[in-house]
């Protein structure tokens, strides 16, 4: 076996300085019957190009985003990574390392980490910002929890824009953490206020901008009625390089902000792994979860970067930390790092401005599509249709045409009927126009 | 410092070339990327957007961002300098306990990357993801044959998600008996992440001490068991390196007091190919992608933590659910029909199907007999460190252990040499240090886990510096330890000063003044 170092002279050295006959003699506190003393019965091992040709043949069973005109977000976007970002993360330096326990040879790591905290400070608009945690929908409970610990009390308000995914997210973490959770149902048409139901026993209230249904909003009101009343407000960020064009959660008076990180740096990926962000004010930075990277120096005086306010973490704390987190995403969290510092302000600016300028085009293009209504006011890149029929029918037509037309409503909500007939549509940077007059003259053939 | 060194540093003396780097040779300082910024370059070319009526509804981000222009060449330098100061399994031996630390195959990175697994959204129509739930499925296969249980929930992100997966199903299992008990038993050996996992569900923690020979005390935890108590979380392969012998007599004694019994499977690599969990009654385990499967750490992760599943746990799998249907599967993403008393949601989407691939990748490369061996050369590897040190370091408990080996701070005794500075001066000889201090049950612990990768050449290398260390200690070379490490990127960093006024981010320096 190739990734074997052992030779079996190796084995018959070894075993003798042990001082045992053979490698099952090892396992001598298993109980006997429990010890396998064959192979199970499941296939030998193969050679690369063997493992290769087998991988290979399922990922041609799948229909590639890149191979078609291709539509969807609703909480991961298909954005161009730039060829460095992946070369950045396979070094086998960054890529082969463990959470960096041990500093003096982890500052790599570290001080990646620490810049990656500063960039989500900053595109967030809030103060600090932790080394990442899973995704977007376990950030969210994470963020619910945090705001339950900060203000003692136990009742989460959701908003109707909420990813659905995160909202369920919550409402399980909720059921066994012993929280309430009130969930506003899906709006989409932007225009329910969560503030009603703010009482003195709400701890937050998580709302979604862009929302699921793409609406870009102000919280700027709802976060001065959460203050009022003791509570937080939780703003999620489901697409990050909306950051780049619109009002960051930190200028709506925001005090935590989770959200999902895979647009920058990283794939689609068929949903995983992506990249959880969780960013907060400085005053909250000790209940916050997860791990921190902070600025120290050395014994000579030289700065240098350590894991810092491990008080609160489950290695040390146990069953009283903030979060029952260990591994998170470093990678993804250097992969986002590596991308926006590549972008850099007038990159990131710039790349948030052609996304919403490609889903204004596709929105005017599909506009014009007989019986087909836009639902949004306003969005970023990515909006909800009306069409005249239900969606989830139209998108498997659509798919069986080489078209992948965004995401029908009813695919989170089966049992609305008064959403079925919605289709969640995103566009980004890598939509070329060809693809967009191919989706609209499609859909209009469908409809027809 | 030798003569030469002197030279070159009198030759170089912080000589500043201009951009802020201070190199010497290959050692390298770094400035932060917000030192290095020149506004408006950018290491991406985009075209000027063009000029549309925006549709933002007013909510135009107004005012700089702050963050800093670079160009690509200077990004890549950025990292690649930043790369050349960390340490990794690519780098040598990564002996740290309970972490299985083993080489991350770039097989597994390159189809990982295969278009027709990177370039899926996981809302397409599952039509044009047959192949994607195909793997799913095919290690879902593996999973459940390897731990000899009958399901397997695939979403789970990492271990600790992993294990609130599975106490959110024992959670679950307990309420629809109608019963809602409190306490959960957590050996005092056990990974943080247990007692801290069981808190986030609900339960108050109930520590079990460990008896003398590093394994639960079977009496203890007997004498423990109520009818308010939930499950035990225990670990096996535990983290004193040993298997605990008693699992059977565990299981019947928590099954017998109408509790769960969940292992944490961290350890797993002892045991993949060689041991079946199912076979000794647990009822809910997770396994580590990322350790005993190869999918790479990567600085902290992203992980993978599926937990396999006994029947009566089965039903209460979280979402999404895969069934087979016909030649293909169905895939179940709401509480209905089979899937009514799922726990629900635990995280977005599928899965950490890019780890999937990798761990796939792994598994197909080994085969049946390879994960055999590479157990069984994890557990001979393990044990050969502890043959031959066992007469300079003092082991905590006699083997044989497992895949990993337990040593303590009895050998340091009276020579002024703690744990802490005795991993230091590991970092002067090359080595990543061990876990230290951990497991918490012996003083000042050592916790070395060398993997099936390590070759024996390798090995003889790495025990002669422990026992050189260890002689070094014994004689009075106190100071050494205490100013290790020499030859890192950075002397030893000062923590304490980093918690008491944290600095979280980078600010710029007016700004960082005035606060």
């Amino acid at each position: 076996m190739r990734y074997l170092s052992l030779t079996d002279d190796d084995r018959r050295v070894m075993l003798a300085t042990i001082g045992a006959a053979r490698i099952d003699d090892l396992y001598r506190d298993v109980p006997t019957d429990a010890l396998l003393d064959r192979p199970l019965d499941l296939p030998c091992g193969m050679g690369e190009l063997a493992v290769e040709r087998a991988l290979a043949t399922l990922a041609a069973r799948n229909v590639a985003a890149g191979s078609v005109p291709f539509f969807l977000g609703a909480g991961t976007y298909r954005h161009h990574v730039p060829a460095a970002v992946d070369y950045i993360v396979q070094r086998g330096e960054f890529l082969t390392s463990y959470t960096p326990y041990q500093p003096e040879i982890a500052q790599g790591t570290l001080q990646a980490l620490f810049e990656y905290q500063t960039q989500l400070a900053l595109i967030t608009g809030m103060d600090v910002a932790n080394a990442s945690l899973y995704d977007g929908a376990t950030a969210t409970a994470e963020a619910a929890m945090m705001a339950n610990r900060l203000t003692r009390r136990k009742k989460v308000i959701l908003g109707g824009g909420l990813h659905p995914h995160y909202a369920e997210t919550v409402a399980t973490y909720a059921h066994f953490n012993g929280f309430t959770v009130v969930a506003r149902p899906p709006d989409p048409a932007a225009s329910d206020d969560p503030a009603v139901l703010i009482d003195g026993e709400t701890s937050c209230v998580i709302v979604q901008n862009p929302g699921i249904f793409g609406q870009v909003r102000d919280f700027g009101a709802l976060a001065a009625s959460c203050h009022k009343a003791g509570a937080l407000m939780v703003v999620v960020v489901a697409e990050a390089v909306s950051l780049g064009l619109v009002k960051p959660p930190g200028a709506m008076a925001a005090d935590i902000v989770a959200g999902e990180g895979q647009s920058l740096g990283n794939a689609i990926g068929f949903g995983g792994p992506h990249l959880g962000l969780f960013a907060t004010r400085d005053h909250h930075m000790r209940q916050m979860p997860g791990r921190l990277v902070g600025e120290t120096h050395d014994a000579e005086g030289r700065r240098g970067y350590v894991l810092t306010l491990s008080a609160r973490e489950q290695h040390i704390r146990r069953e009283k930390a903030t979060s029952n987190i260990c591994t998170n995403s470093g990678l993804c969290a250097l992969g986002f790092a590596a991308h926006l510092a590549l972008l850099g302000e007038s990159g990131f600016t710039r790349l948030a401005a052609l996304n919403h300028a490609a889903a204004v085009a596709l929105a005017e293009r599909l506009e014009g599509v007989p019986g087909v209504r836009i639902v949004n006011d306003s969005f970023f890149n990515e909006f909800t249709l009306r069409l005249p029929r239900q969606a989830a029918a139209v998108v498997d037509a659509l798919a069986a045409k080489g078209v992948l037309a965004g995401v029908p409503a009813s695919r989170f909500w089966p049992d609305r009927p008064e959403l079925a007939d919605l289709l969640l549509v995103a566009a980004t940077e890598t939509n070329t126009e060809a693809e967009m007059d191919n989706f609209a003259a499609a859909l209009r053939e469908q409809l027809r | 410092m030798s003569d030469w060194s002197r030279a070159v540093s009198g030759f170089a003396a912080e000589a500043d070339t201009g951009d802020g780097h201070r190199n010497r040779g290959l050692e390298i300082e770094e400035l932060l990327l917000f030192e290095q910024d020149a506004p408006g370059r950018s290491g991406v070319d985009w075209p000027e957007p063009p000029a549309v009526a925006d549709r933002l509804g007013g909510m135009r981000r107004e005012g700089a961002i702050g963050l800093p222009g670079l160009s690509e060449p200077q990004v890549i330098r950025h990292y690649t300098r930043l790369s050349q100061k960390n340490y990794g399994i690519d780098t040598g031996i990564y002996p740290l306990g309970s972490c299985t630390m083993k080489h991350n195959p770039r097989l597994n990175e390159k189809m990982a990357r295969l278009p027709g697994f990177a370039d899926l959204h996981p809302l397409q129509p599952p039509a044009t993801v047959k192949g994607a739930l195909a793997l799913i499925d095919t290690l879902a296969h593996w999973l459940k044959a390897l731990t000899g249980m009958p399901a397997v929930a695939m979403s789970p992100a990492a271990g600790a998600h992993g294990e609130l997966c599975g106490m959110m199903c024992i959670h679950a299992a307990l309420e629809a008996r109608g019963e809602r008990r409190k306490r959960v038993l957590v050996p005092e050996s056990a990974h943080g992440t247990n007692p801290a996992t069981a808190a986030t569900c609900g339960y108050a923690v109930d520590p079990i001490p460990a008896g003398d020979a590093g394994r639960v005390d079977l009496a203890a935890l007997r004498a423990k068991l109520g009818p308010d108590v939930a499950a035990i979380m225990l670990t096996s392969p535990n983290t004193c390196g040993l298997f605990e012998s008693e699992m059977r007599a565990i299981a019947a004694a928590v099954h017998g007091a109408g509790a769960f019994f969940y292992l944490d499977g961290a350890n797993f690599n002892a045991l993949m190919g060689r041991v079946r969990p199912g076979d000794l009654g647990i009822d809910a385990m997770h396994l580590n992608l990322h350790k005993t499967f190869s999918t790479p750490h990567g600085g902290g992760g992203p992980g993978s933590g599926p937990v396999v599943l006994a029947e009566s746990l089965a039903r209460f799998a979280p979402l999404p659910w895969l069934v087979h249907d016909g030649d293909g599967f169905r895939l179940i993403e709401h509480a209905e029909g089979e899937a009514a008393a799922t726990i629900g949601r635990i995280k977005g989407f599928h899965g950490q199907i890019g780890m999937f691939v990798r761990a796939l990748a792994f598994i197909m490369s080994h085969g049946a007999d390879g994960l055999r061996q590479a157990s069984g050369d994890a557990v001979l590897n393990a044990n050969y460190v502890l043959a031959s040190l066992q007469d300079v370091l003092t082991a905590s408990y006699p083997g044989p252990a497992m895949h990993e080996v337990l040593f303590d701070d009895r050998f340091l005794h009276d020579t002024g040499v703690s744990t802490l500075d005795f991993a230091k001066a590991m970092i002067d000889e090359g080595f990543h240090p061990m876990t230290m201090y951990f497991p918490l049950i012996v003083h000042g612990a050592l916790l070395v886990e060398p993997t099936e990768n390590e070759s024996k050449a390798g090995l003889d290398r790495f025990i002669a510096v422990m026992r050189s260390l260890a002689e070094r200690a014994k004689a009075g070379e106190a100071e050494f330890f205490h100013t290790a490490p020499h030859l890192a990127p950075r002397r030893r960093l000062d923590e304490t000063a980093a918690a008491r006024k944290p600095v979280l981010r980078w600010r710029k320096p007016a700004q960082a003044a005035a606060e």
